[in-house]
């Protein structure tokens, strides 16, 4: 641990004073939560033990992006034995109303679908049952009748005039559309020498806990209304929304927090939203309900980090100078706008400007639903999206001003004597020292190290890159940020929201030990380590002398609405409050000490475990002697000395105002910095981004616990570098979401994270108790920019998306690739297969698959050679008696219309196998030379559908049947196997024209053997083209057979 | 997260366990390892009635060598194999494939014939299977078959094997004098399911190439004696042939040129190590 430039602090009271002793406070002390986790001790939330006749939900989640809801039909799953209960959205309205909401727009969310679905992995129903797999049993035999809607899946679509419309009521998908405008950044880029400009896109991706939601609701009645304990960590501000969503007052809903967690970089926010439905389920159940997210819920369902289209420019003068900054932000929040949402865009709003002197700034911010889930906080939370656009741009400064980006960092820092610094929309940055940083980086980084490094590597022809970024870390959010989105006469209405009030409670007991209690809800940073350290300091006692409790109860804990742990304040905000209600402690500990000492309070030192007065240091009391006995004689307590060894303090950032009337807005207490510097290469033929070095400069002002702080540095680099090249929640253009399991969705292992080199300076904050900022969302903030623009310098590329994959980073290098040679057996596609045919094709646009925009949608065009004539084979697809035995797995049909039906479908690929209640149907008909057959099924692992022409083409005594098919596959099926979902479709199809055939030959043809049917294996390469066999390639005998035997079809 | 209820049998000889498949028909399925099958069973991509654990068969569990394979019984897990310390000698290939498999503990549970069963299209075992033109002994209760690796892997997912049939056995031949062997992948990170891998055999006869990950099963070319530039463009020609697909881990121009990449990088490796 490096301790660079400690600056003094204002002194008061309840400091720290510089130069007094802390034994323990700054050291890096183990943590004593390990002991227990590490033996297996832990107590996470599903360890917990739950009371006698506690029930176990499953939820029922929405397969589509965008459905209506026509009905629901629980009767089958309500059946089930064991299934107790069935909540849906008709209950809700009895007991429930939708979540408040931030902006003023008639958006509705409720904690299940009522009458549509806005996300895939929205809760539709849940299904309580005495255990966990028996109300999955339940939920799979719930029948739910949707009405596909065509999905918003992008940004880009959702602002289209004519883009379908999520929340009619709202009326627009952009829910909230705000300018600000700061100095006067008109005249400062009309003056500019230069104006750079860069677009950028940041992913969905989430940094995803081990442990996910656990919720355990109880109903209690009227009187006593809900009981529950959840590992939702927080803003407290949100026990608001779940109790006005559930209709009761705050005291009628206890919400109690688990021991120990197993993660929640502010994720578990989002559990709330589940808390609320569990207390319904349990309502409805009449019995306590426990609900444990899996995975796949976890991944889909729970929450993300807003995707955000942000184009940013900058005024520049031809030194580097920046004079004004102009973005334009699109956040894309989901289906629904969730509380606390739209703060990605407003927890940073203060400080746009970043660690520059930039006194112009206009900002444009849009929040717009799409058909995702809803978006919410995620460790950098707002961060990570401002900072790819404004570090990427200071990339662009120093490429087109070609200066050396050390050089425009340089000129563009805030100055060190500047702070407390005002920023252009309202940041007050309470301390710093940004220019020491970019010495540090040479002095211990290694800049100039790196730069030979990237020299000789390029000397050889390698790809090497360095990039920095420059970002400044808010810390200890203010509660009246998120009020930023309304206009000053909104606010005005609404009532002033401001500060950030932390609590702590410290007491001792009768035989002097110290209990401490918080109401933090940590997430295994190491609360309890950190608490105990700050106390033991105060009191002179071991920190093992000293409890801390973290199972924050809102029924018996001291807490406010800023209460919990998110925007990184315990550092800053708790721990220095527990240092507050300790020295009040200790203060009366000293008034009672005082007569027995013969001294003033004032003089008396608590140290090694003794009570003195320096002066005479021969009188001295045992402290644990001492501070038990006022309980017991409380009789012998100094006039004005209250009974009673228990104090709670409260504190709030006196600089944390509401928004001022010009938009300006304090959005945090405090704000550390972190200057980060890379060394990449890039393999080109691979395209693999490898860190040669990566050096993190933090300034958190006073480190509490170097060793945490490191931990801290570490998972957080970690988190950034996944952002930068793995980790991306992905959709279908149809909306599905397809990164279910973490073999979709990459997070970096130990075995891809580098050791990055961390330097520290501490500038300790004048506006915290301690001196201490928050660190640990930094890296998550700095690291995705940083290797970027690492990758950018490597590459001399501009425009790119993250993450930086391997195949994305080898398209920015450029395949140089030959075609196949004419020897090769390789045939492109066929084209579609009207071009091919020409045959007549009727018009019109039946197909219930519209053409994918992204090619994303699965798709397969190919032509087999029937031993049957058109007409046949024709024939069998208008028979119902002969498509049974055609569709693939088909169990049942029947007519549902003229050339549609009903059918009950088992689908197999391996040992993978799910029935489908489906709806077939023939259209386009042109006897015999074309139609289009189109399927849509629903099962209890998601929905398929799919569309395809099909041409017939008399070709000797047989026919050449195309095909021109394009399939959507949603759910669970595409969340956790988008990898194989080709290859299963190839299969799928396979088995249909394979089947089609052979019942067509049979019928045109009496007497020829199934034999005599050749289908090409469709998953052969990528020709699709086969042909009869001729006698020397005889089909390999019975395989298909077999296949279909094992499918249930019977040939 | 909880799969369907279902019936469980832990048969005690490889006899009774084919019998117990052909009772129970096409709704049973083998559990070894477990490390696919309870994934798909906790999604509730499947359903089967029974299970059939042949993990602790006495008789299925063996790794030998009979002189001309590497024999794996239905019950060996890959760790098992992988730990053998005269595999790099018996077959070097494998060697050089185990630690690209997932993760140690995943191989420690993980059973080879499986993998062989499971035929994932990105799977190391079955690739290194059709490399080397190994074989899968299928056990059905009317008695044995051999089928090639060649013939067994058919399509994602999808293999010669019978409803009725246990991969009882996985024979992968031993190394020859004058083969040499070399194996290469890329994936997403340490232990993922390969993007590309390949596994390169440098025979007397001529160059063998195995691809997997990038086609919906292992598939294997024979490059004859050509080397140099036309060794390039056959190489090339195969990676077309392919049909390589996008995905959200990799576009197919991508593959095919992971596919130049690691077959030049494989057979240039095997091409320099020394003959044994």
């Amino acid at each position: 641990m490096e301790m660079k430039h400690p600056q003094a602090a204002p002194s008061d009271s309840a400091r720290v004073e510089p130069g007094s002793e802390t034994p323990f406070l700054g050291r890096p002390m183990q943590r004593i939560e390990d002991v227990s986790l590490l033996t297996g001790r832990g107590q996470y939330g599903d360890d917990v033990g739950v009371k006698p006749g506690t029930l176990y939900a499953a939820i029922v989640r929405s397969p589509h992006a965008h459905a209506r809801i026509r009905s629901i039909d629980s009767a089958r799953a309500a059946s089930v034995a064991g299934v107790r209960a069935v909540l849906t959205g008709a209950d809700l309205a009895a007991w429930s109303k939708p979540f408040v909401v931030g902006v003023k727009a008639q958006m509705e969310m409720w904690a299940l679908a009522l009458d549509k679905v806005r996300y895939v992995g929205e809760p539709v129903a849940v299904v309580v049952a005495d255990n966990r797999y028996l109300a999955e049993d339940g939920a799979d035999l719930l029948v739910v009748d949707y009405e596909q809607l065509e999905p918003v899946a992008t940004i880009d679509d959702a602002i289209l005039d004519d883009a379908p419309v999520l929340h009619e009521a709202v009326g627009s998908n952009v829910v909230s559309d705000r300018t600000f405008r700061y100095g006067d950044p008109e005249t400062a880029f009309a003056q500019a020498d230069k104006t750079v400009e860069l677009t950028v896109r940041y992913p969905r991706n989430s940094c995803t806990p081990i442990e996910c939601a656990v919720v355990i609701a109880d109903w209690l009645g009227e009187e006593e209304g809900y009981d529950v304990a959840s590992n939702f960590m927080g803003p407290f501000s949100l026990h608001t929304v779940m109790a006005l969503a559930l209709r009761v007052p705050g005291h009628k809903l206890r919400h109690r927090y688990f021991r120990d967690s197993g993660g929640s970089f502010g994720v578990k926010h989002a559990v709330f939203q589940y808390a609320v439905l569990m207390c319904l389920a349990s309502r409805k159940a009449g019995a306590p309900v426990k609900w444990t997210e899996d995975r796949l819920e976890h991944l889909a369902g729970l929450t993300s980090a807003t995707n955000r289209l942000s184009t940013i420019r900058a005024a520049v003068q031809n030194d580097g100078r920046i004079t004004a900054l102009a973005y334009d932000q699109l956040d894309d929040c989901g289906g629904y706008l969730r509380a606390p949402e739209p703060a990605t865009f407003y927890r940073m709003h203060g400080v746009l400007t970043g660690a520059y002197a930039i006194p112009n700034l206009a900002v444009r911010n849009r929040v717009v639903l799409t058909n995702k889930t809803p978006a919410g906080l995620v460790r950098g939370f707002g961060g990570p999206q401002v900072y790819i656009a404004l570090e990427r741009l200071m990339q662009r400064i120093a490429v087109e001003l070609d200066l050396d980006p050390l050089e425009v960092y340089r000129r563009n820092f805030i100055s060190a004597d500047a702070f407390p610094y005002r920023a252009a929309a309202g940041a007050l940055i309470d301390s710093g020292n940004y220019q020491r940083a970019l010495e540090l980086l040479h002095e211990e980084g290694g800049a100039a190290e790196l730069y030979r490094r990237r020299a000789a590597a390029r000397a050889e022809g390698r790809l090497y890159g360095i990039g920095f970024a420059a970002i400044v870390e808010p810390s200890i959010s203010n509660m009246g940020y998120i009020t930023t989105v309304l206009p000053k006469e909104l606010r005005a209405k609404a009532g002033p929201k401001n500060g950030a009030i932390a609590s702590a409670t410290v007491g001792i007991d009768p035989l002097g030990g110290i209990n401490v209690v918080i109401a933090s809800a940590p997430a295994g940073q190491g609360h309890r380590t950190v608490c105990s350290q700050v106390v033991a300091d105060v009191f002179g006692v071991q920190p093992d002398q000293i409890a801390v409790n973290v199972e924050f109860d809102t029924q018996k804990d001291a807490w406010s609405v800023a209460a919990g742990n998110y925007s990184s304040r315990f550092a800053g905000a708790v721990a220095g409050t527990v240092h507050l209600a300790a020295v009040q402690l200790r203060d009366k500990l000293a008034r009672i000490a005082a007569p027995q000492l013969d001294c003033a309070a004032a003089d008396i030192v608590f140290k090694g475990g003794k009570v003195f007065a320096p002066a005479s240091p021969d009188k001295s009391l045992p402290f644990l002697r001492m501070a038990a006995s006022p309980h017991w004689a409380p009789a012998l307590l100094p006039d004005g000395v209250t009974p009673g060894l228990r104090e709670t303090a409260f504190w709030t950032a006196e600089s944390l105002g509401a928004p001022d009337e010009q938009d300006r807005v304090n959005t945090s207490a405090a704000y550390g910095f972190a200057f980060d510097m890379c060394g990449v290469e890039i393999d080109r033929n691979t395209g693999r981004v490898t860190i040669d070095k990566y050096v993190t400069t933090h300034d958190a002002g006073k480190i509490l616990n170097p060793a945490l702080a490191d931990g801290q540095i570490r998972g957080a680099f970690a988190q950034g570098l996944g952002a930068a090249l793995m980790e991306e929640f992905r959709y279908g253009d149809d909306g599905s979401f397809q990164s279910g399991t973490f073999a979709d969705y990459l997070v970096p292992t130990t075995c891809e994270v580098p050791e990055p080199h961390i330097i520290h300076l501490e500038t300790p904050s004048p506006f915290t108790p301690l001196g201490a900022k928050g660190l640990g969302e930094g890296n998550n903030m700095s690291t995705p920019p940083c290797i970027a623009n690492a990758v950018a310098d490597a590459l001399g590329v501009k425009d790119f998306t993250l993450p930086l994959t391997p195949s994305k980073v080898m398209d920015l290098i450029g395949i140089d690739e030959a075609p196949p040679s004419k020897a090769s057996t390789f045939k492109a596609e066929p084209a579609p297969v009207v071009a091919v045919a020409g045959a007549a094709v009727p018009g019109g646009a039946a197909a219930e698959v519209k053409p994918s925009k992204g090619g994303k949608a699965l798709a397969a065009r190919g032509e087999v050679v029937l031993d049957a004539p058109p007409q046949a084979v024709f024939d069998v697809l208008l028979d119902p008696s002969a498509l049974v035995q055609v569709i693939p797995g088909c169990n049942a049909l029947e007519p549902a219309g003229e050339n549609r039906y009903k059918a009950d479908v088992t689908v197999g690929v391996g040992l993978i196998k799910a029935r489908y209640q489906a709806e077939v149907a023939l259209s386009e008909l042109d006897p015999p030379r074309s139609l289009r057959l189109a399927g849509a099924g629903l099962s209890s692992v998601g929905s398929a559908r799919g569309s395809g022409l099909v041409t017939l083409e008399a070709q000797g005594g047989g026919t050449l049947l195309r095909y021109d098919y394009s399939a959507e596959v949603s759910g669970k099926v595409a969340a956790v196997g988008s990898r194989m979902l080709e290859g299963a479709a190839k299969i799928v199809l396979n088995q249909l024209f394979e089947q089609l055939g052979k019942t067509a030959a049979a019928r045109g043809k009496p007497g020829k053997t199934r034999d005599g049917v050749e289908i090409g294996n469709l998953a052969d390469g990528a020709t699709g083209t086969h042909h009869a066999a001729s006698a020397s390639e005889a089909p390999k005998p019975g395989l298909w057979r077999r296949l279909l035997a094992l499918m249930g079809v019977k040939s | 997260m909880k799969p369907q209820a279902f019936d469980y049998a832990r048969p005690e000889s490889a006899e009774e366990a084919v019998s117990l498949l052909a009772e129970a028909g096409d709704d049973a399925r083998i559990l070894a390892g477990g490390q696919s099958l309870m994934a798909v069973l906790n999604l509730r991509l499947a359903q089967p009635s029974v299970l059939i654990d042949v993990s602790r068969v006495p008789d299925l569990n063996y790794v030998k060598n009979d002189g001309k394979h590497l024999a794996v019984g239905a019950a060996a897990t890959q760790g098992n194999v992988e730990w053998r310390p005269e595999l790099a000698r018996e077959v070097p290939l494998l060697a050089q494939a185990f630690p690209h498999i997932s993760h140690f503990q995943i191989r420690n549970r993980g059973t080879v014939c499986g993998s062989i069963a499971h035929a994932d299209p990105s799977a190391e075992l079955p690739l290194a299977l059709l490399a080397l033109g190994g074989q899968v002994v299928l056990r059905s209760r009317h008695g044995r078959r051999v089928v090639d690796a060649d013939d067994f892997f058919q399509g994602m997912l999808m293999t010669a094997r019978a409803g009725d049939e246990l991969v009882e056995e996985v024979r992968y031949p031993l190394a020859r004098s004058d083969e040499r062997y070399a194996f290469e992948e890329f994936s997403g990170r340490h232990g993922d399911f390969a993007v590309c891998a390949v596994a390169a055999v440098v025979a007397p006869d001529g160059i063998r190439l195995a691809v997997g990950g990038v086609s919906d099963r292992p598939r294997l070319q024979h490059f004859g004696q050509l080397a140099g530039a036309d060794l390039d463009g056959a190489i090339n020609d195969f990676a077309w042939e392919l049909g390589a697909k996008d995905d959200h881990h990799a576009s197919a121009k991508f593959r095919r040129q992971l596919v130049r990449h690691l077959g030049r990088t494989a057979i240039e490796r095997a091409r320099a190590q020394e003959s044994t």
